[in-house]
């Protein structure tokens, strides 16, 4: 990985051609357009209260996965020309000039490389695969054609924002897929609480933005250009190694990233954001958006590689991150809530990654992580989706989400057990599912950061020193990776094993979801198993014994994103000319493997499925740690009080005092004082002729002495 | 020449006696009157400097005769029409319009 790959020839050339990106992007807006046409007249119908139009309901079924399947299979014609081609420097398609504005001169241009056909691929598979699953899953709601015209909607904005070839192009996407997240976050808007998830996750973003915003105008202040190709080509002859300025930028970076992929202290808002449907949560709020953070860290990386304390910053806290979230998540009775606090908890894996220079490492747990999570939560989908019919059937109003009124569905929903087995195998890092592979890798860079072979165990931050700092993040990657294969196993356990909870009646209403949502959980859950073997790293011992499942030669991740991190090799060798070679042991691999073995067997041996009672019956945790990890360490509580709190009362105060008193005072002073100087002019009407006359008279003998003298 | 300065006095004072008419009275035909009296002392002047001024001042008199003939037919209707309404010419009496 640290190997710097020799320029052949003198000049690079390209030989890649692309089929067609541009309509890659453009197809899910198209599909937008007429998904939006057809919920407008659905929605015009319902005002007139005749009968919906049925194309209306019928089209966006074919239309939303359609045109995802087009851009999942140009997609992954560009990747084949592009693995089949010499591509020595990123490929950018220029489209039209959008931003001419002085020096800021940005391009509507699309960025081919590595990196972003690779993401592409992610966001088109996955995405396709959630819109057919979103056919099954959410036909028979009234707002099926708004809902997915949002979903094409989103998939448009996150290609701009993987393809986009400069800084202003990404958070363009950036913003897009807030907006559609707000959007089906509070699909539901006529329930309050849904409405206000997706308030809260709109405002938290805003936060985020501001620190992207920030990072943005630092860069261009310095280089005069934000398109990515001259930005990554001038930073290292700019900026010096681990300067303030290029420490500031990462920063502020970093609070972007943090925001959009939910990291503390933004992490906040994507637990509420379960809110949203199920798929949503499965596309937007696991595989893909939230995943937005990891990519632009990855795409910085030069940036990042001369930042080292910054970059120690991110790995440190996408560590906290992991490990608070998945305390969290151990206590958590709702299904979906059990997913979103793993979410963040995995998303925090990413970021330790990232931050510690293993950006393939982040990368491969970022798709592996897109498989087996949206496999799991299109599995959570199946499950409320088959606990929602059993439950209507009776008019139960009993929480279809929470997993006490679940129990033993492996018999009644097969194929989603499976599925989820897969992922959940998977996410628990059990050889050799998916989850392994990447978790393994992420854990690893953290050890051979301890043993000193990372251009971050030079740096001090704190007052404590990098390698210091890497074992910390290895012990306590490891403690959440434990935690992780615990509530993985403990969901599991509670939702598929045991005795059923849902009752008696509901029972018999308890079925196998359509082949709509089948097929997607079928090749996620497939996908799961197989995703980690693109990178098997033959080099590492006890990986190795897996090389021969290895898809596309060992370690084929590694070698097709090499073109895309020779920029961070440049700056560190560079800096670190000294750094010693990396080196696997064999005790971490063995480590890793037996956590997520112990913490599986840990909720096996020690959750009782069969004790259980339901939500009703059930208590919530009375204990106080207990219930400090279920009310999630309060820190909703603590925010609540601490930030919301004053700027609420700030606000009252701004609206009791300044508002009313200053601004409506001068603006109805405005208006009283030409209400007032009306009454005094009025005077001078006095309706009699003759008064009228002399003023004339008047007028006329002072223009005429104007005149005279 | 002394002609000239006695006819431009003598439109003066009529002009200023009928300004002075119009601010003071009160009764509508009276007013009418003193604007009359603006009008026709404005004639003199023009017929007065006609000769050196050229024949455009005594043609502009003429049109002034017709424009206050047309005037005093409408004018005189009007402060008939309010004769009846209010059984007054009194102007004093008129201000509706006012705010």
């Amino acid at each position: 990985m640290l190997v710097l790959q020799e320029v052949a020839g003198a000049v690079p050339h390209n030989s890649f051609e692309p089929i067609l990106p541009g309509l890659i992007v453009l197809l899910p807006l198209i599909g937008f357009v007429i998904n939006g046409i057809a919920s407008l007249v659905a929605v015009r119908d319902t005002s007139r209260e005749r009968a919906v139009s049925p194309w209306t309901q019928r089209l966006p079924s074919i239309v939303a996965p359609g045109v995802m399947l087009v851009a999942f299979i140009l997609a992954v014609m560009n990747f084949f020309r592009m693995a089949g081609a010499e591509l020595h420097e990123p490929l950018v398609v220029h489209y039209w000039s959008w931003l001419p504005a002085g020096d800021l001169q940005v391009d509507a241009a699309l960025q081919l490389d590595p990196l972003s056909i690779l993401m592409t691929l992610i966001i088109t598979g996955v995405g396709m695969l959630i819109h057919v699953f979103s056919v099954g899953y959410m036909r028979a709601d009234p707002g099926y054609p708004r809902y997915m015209a949002y979903l094409n909607l989103f998939v448009f904005f996150m290609l701009v924002l993987v393809l986009g070839a400069s800084f202003p192009l990404m958070f363009v996407g950036w913003e897009g897929v807030g907006l559609c997240s707000y959007l089906l976050i509070g699909f539901w808007f006529a329930d309050r609480a849904n409405a206000d998830a997706g308030k809260k996750a709109f405002i938290v973003n805003r936060i985020g933005d501001f620190g992207f915003l920030m990072a943005m105008m630092i860069l261009f202040a310095n280089l005069g250009t934000l398109t990515f190709g001259a930005v990554f080509a001038e930073a290292p002859v700019v900026f010096a190694y681990s300067g303030p300025v290029i420490t500031a930028i990462c920063l502020f970076l970093l609070l972007g990233a943090a925001g959009k992929s939910a990291q503390i202290p933004l992490y906040v808002w994507l637990p509420d954001a379960m809110a949203g449907p199920t798929p949503v949560s499965a596309l937007i709020h696991a595989a893909t958006m939230v995943t937005a953070g990891v990519y632009m860290v990855v795409r910085s990386a030069t940036l990042f590689a001369l930042a080292p304390s910054a970059s120690l910053t991110v790995a440190i806290v996408g560590t906290l991150t992991a490990v608070f979230a998945a305390t969290i998540a151990l206590k958590q009775w709702d299904i979906k809530k059990v997913l979103a606090y793993s979410t963040v908890s995995q998303l925090g894996f990413m970021f330790a990654a990232v931050g510690m220079g293993a950006y393939v490492a982040g990368v491969f747990h970022l798709m592996t992580h897109a498989f087996f999570k949206a496999c799991l939560f299109l599995g959570a989908g199946a499950v409320i989706h088959a606990m929602h019919e059993g439950l209507h059937a009776t008019h139960s109003h009993a929480d279809a989400q929470d997993m006490r009124n679940m129990g033993g569905l492996r018999r009644y929903l097969p194929v989603t057990f499976f599925a989820m087995a897969a992922a959940t195998l998977a996410i628990a890092g059990i050889p050799p599912f998916a989850g392994f592979f990447s978790k393994d890798e992420v854990i690893g860079a953290a050890w051979i950061g301890a043993g000193g072979a990372s251009p971050l165990s030079e740096v001090t931050l704190l007052g404590i020193a990098g390698s210091t700092w890497m074992t910390f993040i290895g012990v306590m990657l490891s403690a959440a990776a434990f935690m992780t294969a615990f509530y993985m196993g403990r969901m599991m356990l509670y939702t598929f094993f045991g005795p059923n909870r849902t009752g008696e009646a509901e029972r018999s209403h308890l079925h196998e979801v359509g082949w709509s949502m089948k097929i997607p959980l079928i090749a996620l859950g497939l996908l799961s198993v197989i995703g980690g073997w693109i990178n098997i790293d033959p080099h590492v011992p006890i990986v190795e014994w897996f090389t021969p499942l290895a898809i596309g030669g060992p370690a084929a991740l590694h070698d097709w994103l090499h073109p895309v991190l020779v920029g961070p090799e440049a700056v560190i060798a560079a800096n670190l000319p000294n750094l010693p070679e990396p080196h696997h042991a064999a005790w971490g691999i063995l480590l890793a493997i037996a956590i997520g073995v112990a913490g599986l067997l840990t909720a096996w041996l020690f959750l009782k499925p069969d004790r259980l009672g339901t939500a009703e019956a059930e208590p919530n945790y009375t204990d106080t740690p207990g219930r400090l990890l279920y009310n999630k360490w309060y820190v909703d509580e603590i925010y609540g009080k601490v930030i919301i709190g004053p700027f609420q009362a700030l606000s009252r105060g701004f609206s009791s005092i300044v508002d009313r008193w200053i601004v409506d005072g001068l603006v109805d002073g405005a208006g009283r004082l030409m209400h007032g100087l009306g009454r005094l002019g009025g005077l001078t009407q006095t309706g009699q002729l003759n008064t009228y006359a002399f003023i004339l008279v008047l007028g006329v003998l002072v223009v005429l002495g104007a005149f005279a003298f | 020449m002394l002609t000239l300065n006695i006819a431009l006095a003598l439109s003066a004072i009529l002009f200023v006696i009928g300004v002075a008419g119009v601010i003071v009275r009160r009764n509508a035909i009276i007013l009418f009157m003193c604007i009359e009296l603006m009008l026709n002392a404005v004639n003199l002047a023009f017929v007065a400097l006609s000769p050196y001024a050229g024949i455009q001042g005594q043609v502009f008199v003429f049109f002034v005769i017709a424009v206050a003939a047309a005037e005093a037919a409408v004018g005189l209707a009007i402060i008939i029409s309010v004769f009846r309404h209010a059984e007054s010419v009194d102007i004093k009496n008129f201000s509706l319009l006012r705010w």
